[in-house]
């Protein structure tokens, strides 16, 4: 039996995070969950969101980047008319800062902790680089997580280039710190000793050779003195990314997967879910997000608009007789009348996919929730708690 | 630097497209290409983020990292890393063997996929590269057209051989990101377009992303498609007589005449008109905000996609830019 409400998973996990492809509305619903949560269901909420629209962040609270969390002044959620009955909290992910956090923590003392933030390469990786924000959202999860302080964390996901890599994250961070590639690279500093190492004569190794003529000797040395001050991190570095690996698999974590009805977002919606499925991970719920109304399908609607579009100045005339000089002139009326019924066609048409593509949906969870399509964006907390209403399919 | 739209817009050698998720950047990629090709020009498509689904925009199943015919005179590749750190390795550095020995081969899997920055450097050299070869005769693109990386990533994307350059002070390298520097920085050569919808966060991520391409690349900018632009129901002088068809008299008539349908197709205007009227508040602030070249296609109001649409689409663009 599918239900149409997020409540069951909202109310019994710890950890729900949203997924999907860029654009279909996913930091908007993550956040009107977790107001769904504190408001309705109770408890402390935290919505960890990636990079909200300026006006989102705002209704949230977010005033400036910081990995500072930030609760939703009951009185704001009172001015919308919304009885908290739990707190609301925000947060976004900053990444650099993330990064830093993690590096102070596990370095063995002070000076390698400075000496790889300052080190222009770890700069260069965690500021410029992609892959590495997936990686630091988890992480910011756990640490979020293990301290306690919620009841419920909901999670915004970072815009990847496939939904699916920040799942992957924690195991290739594991693999990237603990694997081949380091021990290879760090392999002849290795043997002349930890701090001070020069290059010793490799040449005859195939793969020193090619690093050598590829980058240079001064880049290989850079970086491999990069990784052997990150090696005495990277026991830690690794139990953590496997930590955060084990807590995505938890029972108290759940993921939703947020699409519109549209092709290619739902297409990898789809993809997402047979994912999870493959690791062994919960798909908690669908989200719809901004599906048009049904009445743009409906048989009376399409009776009307046909009836409009082929004798528009009929009905211009008998409009006449309301007494309205607005339609005084059946001209300008049957003008109007017109592209009414044109444009409900036209939605019509974009309504009717919608609802193919719906009913074609390959696996449908146990919960499918729909958000409908609504005229404007939402960064509020009025649109927020409207949103919200729809996740939990209460009126 | 800003390079005018129009004419000049598929006589460049490299197009790429940004934009941020859901705009339908593929799709203006996909059209831009068949457009080019349409006008006789010999396309590659590169597909730079693994989804596999552009070449469904011309009913063609999934292609690999060899480039495929998917449309006459069209022809598309999908990045693949690993692909494009071997041929750099046997091409340019003339090291076939080496990167088929066992523990290597491995190490060098990971690194084209898991080593930060090095997929981004692969991409654009691949791209890069393509373009010098027809340059030079031995390869016969007159146009390559890259569907990019988002908004978010495009920059890190696009500035990476500067960011290798800081890396890297001697050898093949350092002298190759050099060469892709200058293909790149040409503006008779390369150019970058955003594509975007007339919403709050795709406009928000697009102005962003002009401002940082002004001061953080020398790739020069093309311009910015809107896209899925809605058309206008009423002139200003008919809007009173819609918003008097919503009042009690009026829909009573309505009801009598078309039936009780009547309610859904005035509630659809409405939707359309609230739609139309949000996202005309976003045009007006690119228009304010930008003074790049602003492109616009219409929302397409269909119920099927693939080739067929990738068509009406190329259409739009090609009376748009006077082609």
């Amino acid at each position: 039996m599918t239900s149409s409400s997020l409540e069951p998973l909202l109310a019994s996990r710890e950890i729900v995070v949203f997924c999907g492809s860029g654009g279909v509305g996913k930091t908007t619903t993550a956040a009107a969950a977790a107001l769904a949560a504190a408001t309705e269901l109770g408890g402390r909420v935290l919505v960890l969101t990636i990079d909200p629209a300026r006006r989102l962040a705002d209704a949230l609270g977010l005033e400036a980047i910081g990995n500072v969390e930030r609760r939703v002044p009951d009185e704001a959620l009172r001015a919308v008319g919304l009885e908290p009955r739990g707190e609301l909290f925000a947060a976004m992910l900053d990444t650099k800062a993330s990064w830093d956090d993690l590096v102070l923590r596990h370095a063995p003392d002070e000076e390698t902790a400075y000496r790889v933030l300052g080190n222009s390469l770890y700069q260069n990786i965690t500021a410029r680089f992609v892959q590495s924000h997936d990686y630091i959202a988890m992480e910011r999860l756990y640490d979020l997580h293990t301290n306690g302080r919620y009841d419920l964390i909901v999670v915004d996901t970072p815009p990847t280039r496939n939904a699916i890599d920040f799942l992957e994250a924690p195991s290739r961070m594991a693999e990237f710190f603990g694997g081949r590639l380091l021990r290879w690279l760090t392999v002849p500093y290795r043997l002349t000793g930890r701090r001070g190492a020069r290059m010793m004569n490799v040449a005859s190794r195939p793969f020193y050779q090619l690093a050598d003529r590829v980058l240079g000797s001064q880049l290989l040395q850079d970086i491999a003195e990069f990784f052997l001050n990150f090696q005495s991190m990277y026991d830690g570095f690794v139990a953590r990314a496997e930590a955060v690996e084990r807590l995505l698999h938890d029972r108290r974590t759940s993921f939703a997967v947020v699409t519109t009805l549209e092709g290619a977002p739902l297409r990898e919606a789809e993809l997402f879910v047979h994912e999870l499925g493959k690791r062994h991970l919960p798909l908690g719920a669908l989200v719809l997000n901004r599906v048009l109304p049904p009445y743009l399908t409906s048989a009376e609607g399409q009776r009307a608009a046909t009836a409009l579009a082929e004798r528009p100045a009929d009905v211009a005339k008998a409009l006449v007789g309301v007494g309205d000089a607005t339609f005084d002139d059946p001209e300008r009326t049957a003008r109007v009348l017109a592209t009414a019924a044109a444009t409900y066609r036209d939605y019509s048409v974009v309504a009717t996919r919608e609802r193919e593509l719906r009913a074609e949906l390959a696996r449908v969870p146990d919960v499918l929730a729909t958000v409908p399509a609504l005229p404007d964006e939402v960064h509020d907390l009025a649109g927020l708690a409207r949103i919200g209403r729809a996740l939990l399919a209460t009126p | 630097m800003t390079a005018p739209a129009g004419a000049g817009f598929l006589d460049r050698r490299l197009l790429f497209f940004s934009g941020k998720g859901g705009v339908g950047k593929s799709t203006v990629t996909a059209a831009t290409a068949l457009l080019a090709a349409e006008r006789g020009r010999r396309v590659l498509l590169v597909e730079v983020d693994a989804k596999g689904n552009l070449t469904a925009l011309f009913e063609q199943p999934p292609v690999g990292f060899q480039p495929r015919e998917v449309y006459p005179g069209v022809f598309a590749m999908q990045m693949r890393t690993e692909d494009a750190l071997r041929e750099y390795l046997r091409l340019q550095l003339r090291v076939p063997v080496l990167a088929r020995v066992g523990p290597l081969a491995r190490v060098l899997d990971f690194v084209a996929s898991a080593a930060p920055g090095v997929r981004e450097i692969l991409t654009v050299g691949k791209v890069c590269s393509e373009v010098r070869e027809s340059q030079d005769g031995r390869a016969d693109w007159d146009l390559v057209v890259v569907d990019a990386a988002a908004t978010g990533h495009i920059v890190s994307q696009l500035d990476s051989p500067r960011a290798i350059q800081e890396l890297v002070a001697v050898g093949p390298v350092r002298q190759q990101t050099e060469w892709m520097i200058e293909l790149l920085s040409d503006p008779a050569t390369t150019a970058l377009h955003v594509v975007t919808t007339p919403e709050e966060m795709p406009v928000n991520e697009t102005i962003g992303l002009v401002q940082r391409a002004r001061t953080e690349l020398t790739v020069p900018f093309g311009s910015v498609i809107v896209n899925r632009v809605l058309p206008e129901p009423f002139t200003r002088a008919d809007e009173p007589v819609f918003d008097a068809l919503l009042g009690g008299p009026a829909r009573d008539v309505l009801d009598a005449e078309v039936g009780s349908g009547s309610g859904a197709v005035l509630e659809a205007t409405r939707l359309a008109v609230s739609m139309r009227r949000s996202r005309a508040t976003q045009l007006s602030r690119l228009r304010a905000v930008l003074d790049v070249p602003l492109v616009y296609l219409p929302y397409l109001f269909v119920r099927d996609h693939g080739l067929r649409v990738t068509r009406m689409v190329a259409e739009h663009l090609a009376a748009e830019l006077g082609l």
